[in-house]
Protein backbone atom coordinates (compact mmCIF):
# COMPACT_ATOMS: atom_id res chain seq x y z
CA UNK A 1 0.00 0.00 0.00
CA UNK A 2 1.30 3.53 -1.12
CA UNK A 3 1.57 5.84 1.71
CA UNK A 4 -0.05 9.15 0.75
CA UNK A 5 1.46 11.17 3.22
CA UNK A 6 5.00 10.02 2.78
CA UNK A 7 4.99 10.35 -0.47
CA UNK A 8 3.71 13.93 -0.56
CA UNK A 9 5.99 14.71 2.53
CA UNK A 10 9.41 13.05 -0.04
CA UNK A 11 7.55 14.98 -3.19
CA UNK A 12 7.71 18.56 -1.21
CA UNK A 13 10.80 17.70 0.29
CA UNK A 14 12.45 17.12 -2.68
CA UNK A 15 10.96 20.72 -4.31
CA UNK A 16 11.88 22.11 -1.27
CA UNK A 17 15.55 20.78 -1.31
CA UNK A 18 16.21 21.31 -5.59
CA UNK A 19 15.12 25.45 -4.45
CA UNK A 20 17.57 25.54 -1.98
CA UNK A 21 20.43 24.03 -3.92
CA UNK A 22 19.29 26.10 -7.27
CA UNK A 23 19.20 29.67 -4.60
CA UNK A 24 23.20 28.81 -3.89
CA UNK A 25 23.58 27.51 -7.91
CA UNK A 26 22.32 30.58 -9.41
CA UNK A 27 24.54 33.62 -9.91
CA UNK A 28 21.65 36.06 -10.59
CA UNK A 29 20.03 37.25 -7.81
CA UNK A 30 16.60 37.30 -9.68
CA UNK A 31 17.47 33.45 -10.00
CA UNK A 32 17.95 32.87 -6.75
CA UNK A 33 14.95 34.81 -5.51
CA UNK A 34 12.68 32.25 -7.43
CA UNK A 35 13.78 29.52 -6.60
CA UNK A 36 13.60 30.95 -3.21
CA UNK A 37 10.01 31.24 -3.38
CA UNK A 38 9.66 28.19 -4.48
CA UNK A 39 10.70 26.58 -1.47
CA UNK A 40 8.66 28.58 0.80
CA UNK A 41 5.63 27.51 -1.18
CA UNK A 42 6.71 23.85 -0.48
CA UNK A 43 7.57 24.27 2.47
CA UNK A 44 3.91 25.14 2.77
CA UNK A 45 2.79 22.12 2.06
CA UNK A 46 4.94 20.29 4.68
CA UNK A 47 3.00 22.45 6.66
CA UNK A 48 -0.59 21.30 5.33
CA UNK A 49 1.09 17.88 5.99
CA UNK A 50 1.66 19.02 9.78
CA UNK A 51 -1.74 19.57 10.39
CA UNK A 52 -0.78 23.70 10.54
CA UNK A 53 -3.38 25.12 7.73
CA UNK A 54 -3.50 28.71 9.18
CA UNK A 55 0.65 28.58 9.21
CA UNK A 56 0.93 27.36 5.70
CA UNK A 57 -1.57 30.29 4.64
CA UNK A 58 0.84 33.08 6.57
CA UNK A 59 3.77 31.03 4.77
CA UNK A 60 2.44 31.78 1.31
CA UNK A 61 0.90 35.22 2.17
CA UNK A 62 3.47 36.67 4.18
CA UNK A 63 6.84 35.05 3.24
CA UNK A 64 6.18 34.13 0.03
CA UNK A 65 3.91 37.25 -1.10
CA UNK A 66 5.26 40.56 1.12
CA UNK A 67 8.84 39.30 1.78
CA UNK A 68 9.79 38.05 -1.56
CA UNK A 69 7.79 40.64 -3.41
CA UNK A 70 10.01 43.18 -1.30
CA UNK A 71 13.46 41.27 -2.44
CA UNK A 72 12.47 41.12 -6.22
CA UNK A 73 11.51 44.90 -5.79
CA UNK A 74 14.81 45.74 -4.10
CA UNK A 75 16.59 43.56 -7.02
CA UNK A 76 14.93 45.47 -9.58
CA UNK A 77 15.70 48.61 -8.10
CA UNK A 78 19.19 48.00 -7.88
CA UNK A 79 19.48 46.94 -10.80
CA UNK A 80 21.59 44.02 -9.23
CA UNK A 81 23.68 42.29 -12.06
CA UNK A 82 25.26 39.06 -12.66
CA UNK A 83 27.57 38.01 -8.95
CA UNK A 84 31.63 38.32 -9.90
CA UNK A 85 33.00 35.38 -8.65
CA UNK A 86 36.35 35.43 -6.38
CA UNK A 87 38.53 32.76 -5.07
CA UNK A 88 38.35 31.29 -1.80
CA UNK A 89 41.07 30.20 0.49
CA UNK A 90 41.98 26.52 -0.01
CA UNK A 91 42.06 25.86 3.69
CA UNK A 92 37.82 26.08 3.26
CA UNK A 93 37.37 24.30 0.73
CA UNK A 94 39.97 21.12 2.33
CA UNK A 95 38.97 20.84 5.44
CA UNK A 96 35.23 22.75 4.90
CA UNK A 97 33.66 19.97 2.96
CA UNK A 98 34.60 16.91 4.87
CA UNK A 99 33.86 18.58 8.09
CA UNK A 100 30.37 19.55 6.77
CA UNK A 101 29.84 16.31 5.15
CA UNK A 102 31.19 14.44 8.28
CA UNK A 103 28.97 16.87 10.83
CA UNK A 104 25.85 16.59 8.66
CA UNK A 105 26.33 12.69 8.64
CA UNK A 106 26.68 12.60 12.47
CA UNK A 107 23.53 14.44 13.08
CA UNK A 108 21.26 12.96 10.26
CA UNK A 109 22.50 9.71 11.83
CA UNK A 110 21.40 11.24 15.53
CA UNK A 111 18.48 12.50 14.26
CA UNK A 112 17.26 8.93 12.84
CA UNK A 113 18.39 6.50 15.63
CA UNK A 114 18.15 8.33 18.79
CA UNK A 115 15.05 10.33 18.92
CA UNK A 116 11.64 9.35 19.11
CA UNK A 117 10.33 8.49 15.55
CA UNK A 118 6.99 8.71 16.85
CA UNK A 119 5.08 9.45 13.41
CA UNK A 120 3.07 12.71 12.74
CA UNK A 121 -0.52 11.65 11.86
CA UNK A 122 -2.12 13.73 8.74
CA UNK A 123 -4.18 16.42 10.09
CA UNK A 124 -3.20 15.71 13.86
CA UNK A 125 -3.25 18.97 15.28
CA UNK A 126 -5.82 21.40 14.57
CA UNK A 127 -3.81 24.38 13.64
CA UNK A 128 -7.02 26.21 12.41
CA UNK A 129 -7.27 30.20 12.80
CA UNK A 130 -10.06 29.39 15.68
CA UNK A 131 -7.49 27.21 17.73
CA UNK A 132 -4.63 29.77 16.96
CA UNK A 133 -6.04 33.07 17.91
CA UNK A 134 -7.06 32.65 21.54
CA UNK A 135 -3.53 31.18 22.01
CA UNK A 136 -2.26 34.03 20.35
CA UNK A 137 -4.04 36.86 22.46
CA UNK A 138 -4.76 35.05 25.68
CA UNK A 139 -1.52 33.28 26.27
CA UNK A 140 1.07 34.80 23.95
CA UNK A 141 -0.49 38.56 24.57
CA UNK A 142 2.40 40.26 25.91
CA UNK A 143 4.72 38.95 23.06
CA UNK A 144 2.05 39.77 20.71
CA UNK A 145 2.38 43.31 21.29
CA UNK A 146 6.23 43.65 21.93
CA UNK A 147 6.22 42.42 18.03
CA UNK A 148 3.46 45.20 17.42
CA UNK A 149 6.30 47.79 18.80
CA UNK A 150 9.04 46.15 16.70
CA UNK A 151 7.09 46.53 13.52
CA UNK A 152 6.60 49.78 14.58
CA UNK A 153 10.53 50.44 15.24
CA UNK A 154 10.97 48.42 11.92
CA UNK A 155 8.88 50.89 9.92
CA UNK A 156 11.06 53.90 11.42
CA UNK A 157 14.54 52.50 10.55
CA UNK A 158 13.62 51.25 7.03
CA UNK A 159 11.59 54.52 6.22
CA UNK A 160 14.74 56.83 7.94
CA UNK A 161 17.69 54.35 6.22
CA UNK A 162 16.17 54.66 2.70
CA UNK A 163 15.41 57.64 2.75
CA UNK A 164 17.18 60.45 0.52
CA UNK A 165 19.75 62.34 2.37
CA UNK A 166 19.12 65.89 2.11
CA UNK A 167 20.87 67.49 -0.73
CA UNK A 168 23.55 69.60 0.17
CA UNK A 169 22.75 73.85 -0.08
CA UNK A 170 24.01 75.58 -3.10
CA UNK A 171 27.49 77.07 -2.54
CA UNK A 172 27.59 80.93 -1.39
CA UNK A 173 29.25 83.30 -3.94
CA UNK A 174 32.28 84.06 -3.25
CA UNK A 175 33.06 81.43 -0.76
CA UNK A 176 33.30 78.60 -3.42
CA UNK A 177 36.78 77.56 -2.58
CA UNK A 178 35.91 75.65 0.37
CA UNK A 179 33.69 72.89 0.09
CA UNK A 180 30.88 72.27 2.65
CA UNK A 181 31.16 68.60 4.61
CA UNK A 182 30.20 65.43 2.45
CA UNK A 183 26.66 64.17 3.42
CA UNK A 184 26.74 60.73 3.77
CA UNK A 185 24.10 58.71 5.50
CA UNK B 1 2.54 8.52 8.52
CA UNK B 2 5.57 10.35 8.10
CA UNK B 3 8.35 9.89 11.32
CA UNK B 4 9.35 13.23 12.83
CA UNK B 5 13.01 12.94 12.43
CA UNK B 6 12.35 12.82 8.77
CA UNK B 7 11.51 16.86 9.12
CA UNK B 8 13.68 17.40 11.12
CA UNK B 9 16.67 16.12 8.69
CA UNK B 10 14.94 17.96 5.97
CA UNK B 11 14.87 21.04 8.43
CA UNK B 12 18.69 20.64 8.89
CA UNK B 13 19.12 20.47 4.91
CA UNK B 14 18.12 23.86 4.52
CA UNK B 15 19.50 25.80 7.21
CA UNK B 16 22.78 24.02 5.94
CA UNK B 17 21.92 25.49 2.39
CA UNK B 18 21.66 29.07 4.13
CA UNK B 19 24.85 28.78 6.09
CA UNK B 20 26.25 27.88 2.98
CA UNK B 21 24.85 30.61 0.97
CA UNK B 22 25.73 33.32 3.48
CA UNK B 23 29.11 31.73 3.34
CA UNK B 24 30.30 31.34 -0.18
CA UNK B 25 27.61 33.79 -1.56
CA UNK B 26 28.98 37.80 -2.64
CA UNK B 27 25.92 39.38 -3.91
CA UNK B 28 24.50 41.22 -0.63
CA UNK B 29 20.81 40.54 -1.49
CA UNK B 30 21.86 36.47 -1.89
CA UNK B 31 23.15 36.46 1.41
CA UNK B 32 20.03 37.94 2.87
CA UNK B 33 17.95 35.55 1.07
CA UNK B 34 20.04 32.64 2.48
CA UNK B 35 19.48 34.19 5.82
CA UNK B 36 15.17 33.46 5.04
CA UNK B 37 16.19 30.05 4.20
CA UNK B 38 17.44 29.23 7.41
CA UNK B 39 14.69 31.26 9.11
CA UNK B 40 12.58 28.56 7.10
CA UNK B 41 14.30 25.94 8.12
CA UNK B 42 13.94 26.58 11.64
CA UNK B 43 10.61 27.15 11.31
CA UNK B 44 9.58 23.98 9.93
CA UNK B 45 11.57 22.17 12.80
CA UNK B 46 9.05 24.41 14.83
CA UNK B 47 5.95 23.08 13.15
CA UNK B 48 7.58 19.80 13.31
CA UNK B 49 7.97 19.65 16.93
CA UNK B 50 4.17 21.35 17.31
CA UNK B 51 2.73 18.27 16.00
CA UNK B 52 4.83 15.84 17.20
CA UNK B 53 4.10 17.26 20.79
CA UNK B 54 0.58 18.06 20.26
CA UNK B 55 1.36 21.67 21.21
CA UNK B 56 0.16 24.59 19.23
CA UNK B 57 2.32 26.84 20.91
CA UNK B 58 5.30 26.19 18.37
CA UNK B 59 3.01 27.65 15.65
CA UNK B 60 2.20 30.61 17.60
CA UNK B 61 6.25 31.00 17.65
CA UNK B 62 6.83 30.21 13.88
CA UNK B 63 4.37 33.74 13.48
CA UNK B 64 7.03 35.80 16.23
CA UNK B 65 9.53 33.92 13.72
CA UNK B 66 7.81 35.35 10.94
CA UNK B 67 7.40 39.24 11.86
CA UNK B 68 11.26 39.21 12.87
CA UNK B 69 11.72 37.92 9.82
CA UNK B 70 9.43 40.37 8.13
CA UNK B 71 10.89 43.18 10.35
CA UNK B 72 14.49 41.80 9.22
CA UNK B 73 13.58 42.12 5.86
CA UNK B 74 12.55 45.89 5.54
CA UNK B 75 15.48 46.72 7.42
CA UNK B 76 17.90 44.90 6.10
CA UNK B 77 16.70 45.95 2.58
CA UNK B 78 16.64 49.49 3.29
CA UNK B 79 20.52 49.01 4.59
CA UNK B 80 21.31 47.62 1.06
CA UNK B 81 19.73 50.46 -0.47
CA UNK B 82 21.69 52.74 1.41
CA UNK B 83 24.99 51.30 0.74
CA UNK B 84 24.41 50.94 -2.90
CA UNK B 85 23.81 54.50 -2.48
CA UNK B 86 26.98 55.31 -1.09
CA UNK B 87 29.08 52.96 -2.83
CA UNK B 88 27.35 51.94 -6.15
CA UNK B 89 28.31 48.13 -5.51
CA UNK B 90 26.29 44.80 -3.94
CA UNK B 91 29.81 43.01 -3.81
CA UNK B 92 30.24 42.64 -0.17
CA UNK B 93 33.86 41.72 -1.04
CA UNK B 94 34.39 45.57 -2.30
CA UNK B 95 32.55 46.65 0.81
CA UNK B 96 35.23 46.71 3.41
CA UNK B 97 35.14 50.09 4.78
CA UNK B 98 33.22 51.12 7.96
CA UNK B 99 33.26 54.81 6.69
CA UNK B 100 34.32 56.38 3.58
Amino acid sequence: MINVHLVLFLAFGVIALAGAINLLAQTHPINSALSLIAVMAALAGEYLLLGAEFVAAVQVIVYAGAIMVLFVFVIMLLNAGVEEHTRGSRVAVLFGIPGMLLGSLLVAWVVLRHSGTEAVAAGALPGAPKTIGPLLFHEFLLPFEITSILILIAIMGAVVLASKPPTAPPPIPGSAAIPGPRKVN
Amino acid sequence: MVPLSYYLVLSGILFACGVAGFLIKRNIITIFMSIELMLNGVNLSFVAFAAHWHALAGQVFVFFVMVVAAAEAAVGLAIIIAVYRTRETLNVDQVNLLKL
